[in-house]
């Protein structure tokens, strides 16, 4: 098992943030928030974000909810610490989300759950993202060797974009229109045919992390994976985010988003759903 | 602004709705600053059953336009567990504890209510009559015989304020509240979820996998209105109102239709403060003392 990671806590309420940039990286926004009162989020963390204003009203007369989503970067601390949140516009939430510009206001709670922990002894860390899963691995790449192998995995070439994000990264696409014609999971199995002391830090849609945790339990390589799953609240008041693992059904906002590959099953990923809610 | 209720002193009348705030998986994520802060006069817990619960399979949410669908079926660790493990960190909030207890027949809930009874860190008890996402528990919060003669079996084994907590999936909650008084209930508080359905999208199957759920948030603020007002006219113990409340103006509402007290439940996903937020805002507005006869 890994070893267990600190929780850093979240200032009780939430946070109306100015945002301060809006960049289009293909098919994906990132959003930067200047958050002087948040703590600096640890990699693999979350927040629940939701407009401040016009929230609600879209398609279905949603959203309601607010959204969860790993933090991409935080830089600077204190009073200047700024927040990124890479978003892709799929549902009545994200959308909202993607329309916010320059000077709007960004409701947050957070940061939230249990991120990364550093590789067991004698590992060396590999880092596998699929489509917007890899936000959290970006700001855990900055915190690692530059050396570090990053592998992405996309459906197309406006998606592909996003791979600018993380230094270095070799790139999957699902058409061929950039990097390997295939999965990321290809790029993975050579990787760890080169390297057996491998520990793998996965985010992206849940088939991805089911062949990853496939991929590594075969080989006996420790992986840690950051799930999602539909969530109301974050902080474990709703109940609403269960994931099956080997301990039963958890909260993934309170025992995860991180969980260790060891204690999951193809029944964690077979949940309906547990992509992203839009 | 000080609160009555059934012996009770409350600094305020904002309360938490059972099973939408967990005090202690928040003071986990938020630290002290949540008992520095803590948003609700009481605190409610989640329903506490005689056997330990996992809940029903997720998915346990649907988004609804102004609301949430929720599928939980009642996870908890069960009578002992919750007596070894929860009771003692909740019995350290800064507000008196409310005990929600669930049983799947009326000894099993006597059970339950003795168990409270005899701890001191437990200030009251309700009564869920009412979930309508266990097969079972729509029974006895449905008809008024059946509160009545639940009633029968544990209103002697306690003299703690009993308050029953009616389903608004009834024919009548205005005759069960009355039964209920008649029993010799403390107080009602209502409404509990509305049960509800959503298919999978493309699909003739339900999402949820509980099957059905119940809705909450704004959508069902009106009903709430509706049924609390009624009940006001059928019964003179208090009333605990909830269902949408999102604001002070909300509470407010629920305070002049009859309600004693306010519960805040959905709002608090959205906002985890949202309880110190309706009590302030409640606070400027300047609240109308309720009505008949209640204390």
């Amino acid at each position: 098992m890994r070893a267990t990671a600190e929780r850093t806590r979240a200032p009780f309420g939430v946070r109306a943030l100015p945002v301060t940039d809006r960049a289009e990286h293909g098919a994906y926004v990132v959003l930067s928030v200047r958050d002087p009162d948040g703590p600096d989020p640890q990699p693999g963390q979350f927040y629940m974000l939701r407009a401040a204003a016009r929230w609600g009203g879209g398609a279905g007369e949603r959203p309601f909810l607010p959204r969860a989503f790993s933090v991409l970067r935080a830089r600077g601390a204190g009073e200047r610490l700024e927040l990124q949140f890479l978003l892709e516009a799929v549902g009545p939430g994200t959308v909202r989300l993607c329309e916010l510009t320059e000077g709007q206001r960004l409701s947050v709670v957070g940061p939230l759950g249990i991120g990364f922990t550093s590789p067991r002894a004698g590992h060396r860390p590999v880092l596998v993202g699929g489509g917007v899963g890899i936000a959290p691995l970006a700001i855990w790449q900055d915190g690692l060797d530059p050396v570090t192998p990053v592998l992405l995995g996309f459906r197309d070439g406006p998606h592909a974009a996003g791979a600018a994000l993380l230094p270095g990264a070799r790139v999957a696409t699902d058409d061929g229109s950039v990097g390997h014609h295939g999965l990321v999971t290809e790029l993975l199995a050579a990787e760890l045919d080169r390297d057996s002391r491998a520990e793998v830090y996965a985010c992206g849609p849940p088939p991805m992390l089911e062949a990853v945790r496939r991929l590594c339990a075969e080989r006996g390589i420790p992986a840690q994976l950051a799930l999602e799953a539909g969530m109301a609240c974050g902080f474990g008041a709703c109940f609403g985010c269960v994931v099956p693992t080997a301990r039963g059904l958890i909260r993934l906002c309170l025992e995860g988003p991180v969980l260790d590959a060891a204690e999951l099953s193809a029944e964690t990923f077979a949940v309906p759903g547990m992509g992203h809610s839009g | 602004m000080s609160t009555g209720f059934c012996g009770l002193e409350l600094e305020h009348p904002i309360i938490n709705a059972s099973g939408t705030f967990d005090a202690i998986a928040a003071r986990r994520v938020f630290g002290d600053a949540l008992h520095d802060a803590f948003p609700f006069a009481a605190f409610v817990s989640k329903t506490v059953t005689l056997a330990p619960r996992q809940g029903n399979p997720p998915p346990r949410l649907w988004e609804l336009p102004a609301g949430l669908m929720n599928s939980i079926g009642l996870p908890n660790k069960g009578l002992s567990g919750y007596l070894a493990e929860d009771l003692p960190v909740l019995a350290g909030l800064p507000v008196p504890l409310i005990v929600n207890v669930m049983g799947f027949s009326r000894a099993e809930v006597g059970t339950l209510v003795s168990a409270f009874a005899a701890r001191d860190e437990v200030a009251a008890l309700e009564l869920n009559v009412s979930c309508p996402n266990v097969e079972t528990g729509l029974i006895m919060g449905a008809d008024p015989s059946e509160v009545a003669r639940l009633l029968s079996v544990v209103r002697p084994l306690t003299d703690k304020p009993l308050i029953v907590k009616l389903t608004p999936n009834a024919t009548d909650p205005p005759a069960v509240a009355r039964a209920a008084q008649e029993a010799g209930a403390d107080a009602v508080s209502l409404i509990n979820t509305i049960r509800g359905l959503a298919l999978a999208p493309g699909s003739d199957r339900p999402w949820l996998g509980g099957g059905t759920g119940g809705v909450s948030g704004p959508g069902v603020r009106a009903i709430a209105l509706a049924q609390v007002s009624s009940v006001r006219a059928a019964v003179s113990i208090p009333i605990v109102g909830m269902g949408g409340v999102a604001s002070g103006a909300d509470a407010l509402e629920l305070l002049r239709a009859g309600a004693n007290l306010v519960a805040v439940g959905t709002e608090s996903f959205r906002d985890p403060a949202a309880g110190a937020r309706v009590r302030s805002e409640l606070d400027r507005l300047g609240s109308r003392a309720p009505l008949s006869g209640a204390s």
